[in-house]
């Protein structure tokens, strides 16, 4: 379980996450929503010690973060940004084998190699694995980018956004492929997340936030709300159900 | 194009080098082959691969396709600390200056490096700009003081790339890059991870401010080495690594060795050409490599713009 207690991280005045207090259950799709500046991606981010928070504590399997071993830690949690732009001519394999580096220092062992394997074909790259970055559209290479998380081989997979800049198919492909982390390897995915329909078909539990503060978490059906909702993104909301699943209209 | 290929070449052109020059190698073979042949051969070699390997350092770590020592301010802040050691130790050997031109190498490409880390906007050639730029304003505090002390002509004489001053004696110093060499390769995979970006790095628990500053004093000690054995040698760092990337990639650990040797075949082949171009005399290899390189290099641009 993660157990985020009075997080808090201020750029100059601005407090982005102010006095954030949330619980993460283990192996189940948690989304976290809100509006531009609400401070999701930069909570996701203090969660995966990439940028140090202000105050308050992150608890990942009941040890703090400063209290983790980083090479441990990279073990236990990673995290995929948003902006996974890059100029160097990798091919699919060779990124998905960074994957590998917190278990190995890469000197990928016959058992790594296997591991990048799995994760090639399970995001269904097997047969272009050996293309580069460049080459690739951009659903293939959010999928590649997926695939070597997966080699990391975590408990935690946090992801900022990773629908960003996808067609509606390839946006269903990956959260299919997400279900499929949780329900067959038992992964805990956390997810920042701006279709807010997707949010509600694919996850357990949503996280709500406004203002760097959580409004409410709960599960899908609880959070999709017309009047959380309208009040959140200041938007006129209807919601209706469609084969169980609450779906917002407000365009 | 394989290793083993690229080896072969390499020996029979070393082969080649030690069997032309000026002197003829009838009367006194073995001392003019320990002297002076074999020790050039040596020299090209090391400096060919040396400055291969810290330019695609330098662009792996700066995450820029046109960054190497020459645009990324490391050259003319060595060039800046061979100065000052003529200045404060006249009379030092060739010890003392190269550390002070590593210093001053070291500190001139974390500061480009700083100054990169600070810009919102990563342009590809903006990057480089920006390492041209602040390598002209030291290149002209280099001048000025230069002027001062009557040292111009001397640090041009330094600084220009010429392998005809190498004899035995008078390079040994170049032999400390094989180790960083070394260290290169070990680190290959670390560099090419931290070229991915902090956040990337973090998350796979690299140690990524660990990581790029080795990269830099690797690259700073091979060029302060390079230039204080041979001189400035232009292009090479930048040209190689962009044409081994062409047909292996940038993942540095398939490619490290191939641009050592890719590196190493370029300089002497460069060097032959000087050598032979105006028998029984030689143009300054930095000439050589300056032509070729720049025409590989439009090229290159050119073909960048295509794609």
């Amino acid at each position: 379980m993660i157990e985020v207690r009075n997080v808090t991280k201020s750029y100059g005045d601005l407090k982005v996450v102010d006095e954030v207090c949330i619980r993460i259950p283990k192996g189940k799709i948690t989304s976290l929503i809100g509006p531009n500046g609400a401070g999701k991606s930069t909570l996701l981010a203090v969660i995966s010690r990439l940028i140090p928070k202000d105050g308050g504590e992150v608890y990942i399997d009941q040890i703090e973060l400063s209290d983790w071993d980083n090479r441990e830690l990279a073990k236990k949690i990673s995290i995929l940004k948003q902006t996974n732009h890059t100029d160097l001519r990798l091919t699919i394999r060779e990124l998905v084998s960074f994957g590998r580096f917190p278990h190995c220092r890469g000197n990928l062992t016959k058992a790594d190699w296997d591991q990048v394997d799995l994760a090639i074909s399970y995001m269904g790259l097997a047969d272009i694995q050996d293309k580069y970055l460049d080459q690739l559209s951009g659903g293939q290479r959010q999928r590649a980018y997926i695939a070597m998380v997966i080699a990391q081989d975590t408990e935690y997979i946090l992801l900022d956004e990773p629908l960003n800049n996808l067609d509606m198919k390839h946006s269903v492909e990956i959260m299919k492929m997400l279900r499929r982390l949780v329900e067959d390897l038992g992964k805990t995915v956390i997810i920042v997340i701006h279709d807010i329909n997707f949010a509600s078909c694919y996850s357990d539990f949503i996280i709500a936030m406004n203002n760097g503060a959580v409004v409410k978490v709960g599960t899908a059906n609880e959070i999709i709300d017309r009047s959380l909702l309208t009040d959140i993104y200041d938007l006129d909301f209807h919601i209706e159900t469609v084969n169980n699943n609450r779906i917002c209209i407000y365009y | 194009m394989k290793n083993i290929y690229l080896l072969v070449i390499l020996v029979v052109l070393a082969v080649i080098s030690v069997s032309i020059g000026a002197a003829d190698l009838m009367n006194d073979e073995v001392n003019i082959l320990l002297l002076s042949r074999v020790p050039r051969v040596i020299a090209v070699i090391i400096a060919g691969m040396g400055m291969s390997i810290a330019g695609v350092i330098m662009q792996q770590l700066s995450r820029n396709k046109f960054a190497a020592p020459t645009t990324a301010t490391t050259v003319d802040a060595a060039k800046f600390g061979v100065l000052i050691s003529l200045i404060l130790f006249p009379a030092s050997g060739s010890l003392v200056k190269m550390v002070t031109a590593f210093a001053a190498a070291l500190l001139g490409t974390l500061l480009f490096m700083t100054i990169l880390q600070s810009l919102k906007q990563k342009n590809t050639i903006f990057v480089p700009l920006i390492g041209i730029m602040l390598g002209s304003v030291i290149d002209a505090v280099t001048t000025v003081i230069a002027y001062r002390y009557d040292l111009v002509q001397n640090i041009s004489t330094w600084m220009m790339g010429n392998f005809s001053m190498v004899i035995k004696g008078r390079y040994e110093l170049l032999y400390l890059s094989i180790p960083l060499l070394v260290v290169a390769y070990l680190y290959a995979q670390q560099f090419t991870i931290a070229g991915m970006g902090e956040d990337f790095a973090t998350n796979l628990a690299l140690n990524y401010h660990l990581v790029v500053n080795t990269g830099v004093a690797i690259v700073a000690l091979i060029t302060a080495l390079v230039i204080i054995t041979v001189g400035r040698i232009p292009f090479l760092g930048l040209v190689i690594p962009n044409i081994v990337a062409l047909y292996k990639g940038d993942n540095l650990r398939n490619t490290i060795i191939t641009t050592a040797l890719f590196g190493a075949v370029f300089l002497l082949v460069c060097d032959i050409f000087s050598r032979i171009m105006i028998y029984p005399y030689e143009i300054p290899i930095g000439l050589t490599v300056g032509v070729v390189g720049s025409i590989i290099f439009l090229y290159l641009v050119v073909r960048r713009r295509g794609q």
